[in-house]
């Protein structure tokens, strides 16, 4: 099953001449910036998960909101798709382009509004990167909480797409915990306001629905984001493991003893290895796990906290423990693993990054269910958890040059999203489900609960112009998919307990 | 209060209920506790009764999460997270001890810790819904993130039943504070104000702060070392913690006064606004109760002009003057085209606690 849109299950798409179209559009909105010649439409045909690409029928680069209305409206009444872009970075193929459809490039809305230092609000354009509102707020004490690690480049309209989380999720929360307000064009060109500078809004909470909505229900024009007052301590404490599932269990121990660590992260050997090699943070290569957990606040807080992990840790069997002594010690040991994907890229051709989410107490029987599954598809596989949140993203090492590795790989991962789902977890935890994980929404929901998804889109888009064939699989796609995964009648992990 | 916890699941009668109320085409009045009937719309319809459906059905506390049957008590759900040293951060209201989970979610109202915690909808994590179709189906489920799919479960939140019937949650919940005091300051409303703005630029570990009777109220919660250290800058008389469940539950006397009650959500850092009536500043200001016999349009302007909204928490029938005002603030036109199309998409006979939220909704 091919990656690209497949009218015969993903549903027919109306066919445009694409010279009818730019000459239209010209006339009706007069300074829009659009591309149609094929070099000029390269550069967009992929987002962050490259392997995925299709050359959009062209390319909109609106500089108003004026302009994405009368846009939408033409769209919708022309019957033509229209796929939305932030900065690209996305990577599940949320921003894949149709062939026949117009791909919406919202980058040059890159204004920040306005910075209330006393509501703690910024009020920024849907093309502001994530960093850049942190950066405009630091002179006020104040930062944005939601730090994916493409922060210095993925934009805050794609975070709100998306759900973006980070290694601050735990204790700081989702995107969708941290936006009060946004404005909105619907397909139909039709201006609303989701939720409001005050804490709630009257009415269904469609701020929280069209957060992860993977621009299906509208358009952001605008974000209004909360900012979090600058801790004023932070400490990271560095701790080593022989054996994979000890490390898990501290997860567990610290939890339970009631501390939320500002971040608490895990690598495997493999993971440490490539990250030593690449950044030399330090890390103990030898170790079977490390555990990276950090705690923030006021300083008498995070020293309390500090003493307690470090007890808890050391009574879980941790090997080694380290409390960076410094700030640059602190940032060098984030920095191992923040580059994490980067320096598993050095050590492997290719790369296929996961986003899988489980009950933490699972994490066991998970990671031997990748170990079995890495030795059978023979592909290597390196683990990179936010252990804190239960978050997995497994990296599968691959080559793809070499005959056949690329589809194997594909398959495995598709396999590790099926064996969360099997364990009470989620195929993406951050990520979204995009093109790249349509197919795995099938193991995730039944046909029933897909329906629900497709009557709730079809009150806001009922003709599926927004991205379509993003997010929700149609019933179709999965009766195609299920009658290729389904053998002998037996479900994958059949041991295992449906939930 | 001990509880004694029961847990039974009868999904399958309410499933049943629901399926015979599309076949007939009756609408139905969704009840748990009937803890919140006084807000909203009135809803004729035949009552659909949650609580045999109730008991946590999983909750690890190392997990920071709990899964519980719509009909099962709040009390009993507080009573188990407390066993274990946890809570739910942003405290939601009982109205007399009787209301339930499903209820909670469903009118989506959080206490005083709501601007440092979040709301309720921020804990929801999944959920099972009967659906217009009496399809039982699960959204969301018992993982801290998870962006597959439309985020049904938080949509539910705060969708007063309308949408469909909440049988199931999972909420994260997080482990109580380690220490808390709570004190209180006799100071003018915009001292307090004031203060509370330097304070949470000083990081304190504020996490309740209500202004009543001329004396700020403030509640303190974090590690031994915080709570002290603020406790030393900020001074003021101790005060019970009590005092928290009775402005969470309309206890204090502030709310005896016989005129509607009116809450008005405001912006953070919003200034002293001239209200006609008394006033009780909650969540640091971004709360406000108001008693007043002034014109749901008089207060709707100036909620609106303030950035804000404004709701009335006394039930139509109880008012004399301005009986025809709607509960809620109105929504916009366009905005209200799109709760239509969604309601007749999900609920299409209009089965679900038809105008609770407004009319034909």
């Amino acid at each position: 099953m091919s990656y690209l849109y497949d009218e015969t299950i993903d549903g027919p798409l109306a066919t445009h001449d694409q010279a009818n179209v730019v000459a239209q559009l010209q006339a009706l909105i007069p300074g829009l910036q659009l591309l149609h010649e094929q070099e000029d439409l390269r550069p967009f045909e992929c987002d962050g998960l490259a392997a995925y690409r299709a050359t959009p029928l062209l390319v909109a680069l609106p500089d108003t909101v004026d302009q994405v209305e009368s846009l939408l409206k033409y769209a919708n009444a022309q019957k033509i798709p229209v796929v939305a872009r932030g900065a690209g970075t996305g990577l599940s193929g949320g921003a894949l382009p149709l062939d026949k459809g117009i791909l919406l490039v919202m980058a040059r809305f890159n204004r920040i509004l306005d910075v209330d230092p006393e509501a703690c609000t910024a009020r920024v354009q849907p093309g502001v990167r994530n960093l850049a509102i942190s950066q405009a707020a630091a002179p006020h004490g104040l930062y944005y909480a939601p730090d994916p690690s493409s922060q210095i480049a993925c934009s805050i309209g794609g975070n709100v797409a998306e759900n973006a989380g980070g290694v601050h999720c735990l204790k700081y929360g989702l995107t969708v915990n941290n936006i009060l307000k946004l404005e909105i064009l619907t397909i139909d060109g039709e201006r609303i306001t989701l939720g409001s500078e005050a804490l709630d809004a009257p009415g269904f909470d469609y701020l929280a629905l069209f957060t992860g909505s993977e621009g299906m229900l509208g358009i952001v024009t605008e974000v209004t984001v909360k900012l979090l007052t600058r801790p004023p301590s932070a400490k990271v404490l560095l701790a080593s493991f022989d054996d994979i599932e000890q490390a898990g269990a501290a997860v567990a121990r610290i939890i339970g003893a009631g501390v939320i660590p500002g971040g608490l992260e895990m690598m495997d050997n493999l993971a440490i290895r490539a990250a030593e090699d690449f950044i030399h943070a330090g890390y103990p290569v030898d170790a079977a796990a490390i555990l990276l957990c950090e705690v923030d606040g006021v300083e008498s807080d995070v020293q309390e906290d500090l003493a307690c992990v470090e007890a808890l840790l050391r009574a879980a069997g941790a090997t080694d423990i380290r409390v960076a002594k410094d700030e640059a010690e602190r940032l060098r040991l984030w920095a191992g693993r923040k580059n994490a994907f980067p320096a598993v890229g050095r050590i492997s051709p290719d790369y296929y990054c996961m986003d899988g989410t489980i009950p933490r107490r699972e994490l066991p029987r998970v990671l031997k269910g990748i170990e079995a599954l890495s030795n059978e598809y023979g592909l290597k596989v390196a683990n990179v958890f936010h252990a804190g949140d239960g978050n997995m993203h497994p990296l599968i090492l691959f080559d793809a040059n070499a005959p056949g590795e690329t589809g194997r790989a594909e398959a495995l991962g598709a396999r590790i999203l099926e064996l969360c789902v099997a364990v009470g977890g989620s195929i993406t935890g951050e990520h979204g489900v995009g093109r790249e994980k349509i197919n795995q929404m099938c193991a995730q929901f039944n046909s029933d609960e897909l329906t629900f998804f497709h009557a709730l889109k079809a009150a806001f888009d009922p003709n599926g112009l927004l991205n379509p064939g993003k997010n929700v699989p149609t019933l179709h796609r999965c009766a195609e998919f299920g009658s290729m995964h389904v053998h002998h009648g037996a479900l994958p992990f059949p041991e295992l307990e449906r939930f | 209060m001990r509880i004694e916890p029961v847990s039974m699941d009868d999904s399958e009668r309410l499933v049943a209920e629901v399926s015979q109320a599309l076949a007939s085409g009756t609408p139905l009045a969704i009840r748990g506790g009937n803890s919140k009937a006084f807000l909203g719309r009135a809803v004729q319809g035949v009552v659909l009764d949650t609580r045999s459906h109730r008991g946590v059905v999983s909750y690890d506390p190392t997990e920071l999460v709990i899964t519980a049957r719509a009909g099962t008590p709040l009390a009993e759900l507080n009573a188990t997270l407390d066993a274990a040293g946890q809570m739910l951060p942003c405290e939601p209201p009982a109205f007399g001890g009787a209301a339930t989970v499903g209820g909670m979610v469903a009118a989506g109202l959080a206490g005083p810790r709501r601007p440092w915690s979040g709301s309720v909808r921020d804990f929801v994590l999944g959920c099972r819904v009967i659906t217009g179709h009496a399809k039982h189906l699960r959204f969301g489920g018992e993982v801290m993130k998870n962006v597959a799919g439309y985020d049904v479960s938080r949509l539910l939140a705060g969708s007063f039943g309308c949408l469909g019937v909440i049988t199931e949650v999972s909420l994260k919940v997080l482990p109580k504070p380690r220490a808390t005091t709570c004190l209180s300051l006799e100071l003018d409303a915009g001292e307090a104000l004031r203060e509370l703005s330097a304070w949470r630029r000083a990081v304190l570990p504020v996490s309740a702060a209500c202004y009543v009777d001329g004396r700020l109220h403030v509640r303190l919660e974090g590690g031994a070392g915080s709570v002290a250290s603020a406790l030393d800058r900020i001074g003021g008389k101790q005060l019970e913690p009590g005092f928290w469940d009775d402005l969470r539950e309309h206890r204090l006397g502030f709310f005896d006064d016989p005129r509607p009650l009116w809450r008005l959500s405001l912006p953070n850092a919003s200034p002293l606004l001239d209200l006609p009536g008394d006033t009780l500043l909650d969540w640091g200001g971004a709360q406000r109760w108001l008693k007043s016999d002034a014109p749901a349009a008089t207060l709707r302007r100036i909620a609106h002009a303030a950035g804000g909204h404004a709701t009335c928490f006394t039930p139509n029938a109880d008012r004399d003057v301005d009986a025809d005002a709607e509960p809620f603030t109105p929504l916009a036109p366009a905005l209200l085209r799109f709760h239509r199309q969604l309601k007749q998409k999900l609920d299409p006979r209009g089965l679900f606690n038809p105008g609770r939220l407004y009319a034909g909704l």
